[in-house]
């Protein structure tokens, strides 16, 4: 006998999604989007400075060249980056037919990001 | 989001994609020099062309931003639609405000 007559035998299945690519972009865009919207201000408040006097830009910009800002700078380049292309993928599904290569947009946007962070980086460095 | 929010936000991100691959190619050309404030003062100051250009960029992601700010919340989080509201016009008119001064400090200035 069944104790669990009339009970699901499995959960349904409500994350399956998750392991789609479209919705990890889609995620991704989010993230990034956000973490973009909240690194504006302090991106404008840098450049304001100019009306406190040039020295404390000056001031601001070479502290900007200890390698940990570096590197969280190359991590901006990369989400300014993926939130570009991923938004442009964007524009392109909703305004032009579907067509069967968006996961390999997403790839390549990602891809993309990537080596132009890790050439920011190299440059900057 | 409404029709007229979906409009605003994909018209911004369509107008400000050609604007930011300029802006990417800008970070580039200075990661490479080392930036000083007077080479970046030297470019902008006084130059209409970059302070129109800086002050579309503000104005375009301040209203990207600020939509999308609010469809993110309004997707993970129960805020009801007046929170949301309040939620986007204080991002947008914060980043317009933060924006548009640290265009004028490096054009006027």
């Amino acid at each position: 006998m069944n104790g669990n007559r009339g009970q699901p035998q499995h959960a349904p299945n409500t994350s399956g999604h998750r392991h789609n690519t479209l919705w990890l972009a889609a995620l991704l865009h989010r993230l990034s989007g956000l973490a973009l919207a909240a690194f504006l201000p302090l991106h404008f408040l840098v450049f304001a400075l100019v009306l406190k006097s040039e020295a404390a830009l000056d001031g601001l910009l070479r502290w900007t060249a200890n390698p940990a800002v570096k590197l969280a700078e190359t991590g901006l380049v990369f989400l300014l980056t993926l939130h570009l292309l991923g938004g442009i993928r964007i524009l392109l599904l909703e305004n032009l037919p579907w067509f069967a290569g968006h996961k390999r947009l997403v790839a390549g946007a990602l891809l993309t990001a990537s080596m132009l962070a890790l050439v920011f980086l190299v440059r900057a460095a | 989001m409404n029709v007229r929010l979906y409009v605003l936000q994909r018209a911004s991100a369509a107008f400000m994609a050609p604007l930011l691959l300029i802006h990417l190619g800008v970070i580039f050309y200075a990661s490479s020099r080392g930036l000083s404030a007077a080479d970046i003062l030297a470019r902008t100051r006084g130059s209409l062309l970059w302070g129109t250009f800086y002050a579309a960029i503000v104005v375009a992601a301040a209203t990207h931003a600020a939509i999308g700010v609010r469809v993110i919340a309004s997707e993970w989080t129960r805020w009801r639609d007046d929170a949301l509201q309040a939620l986007m016009w204080a991002c947008g008119l914060l980043l317009v405000a933060l924006g548009l001064t640290a265009v004028a400090a490096v054009v006027l200035a």
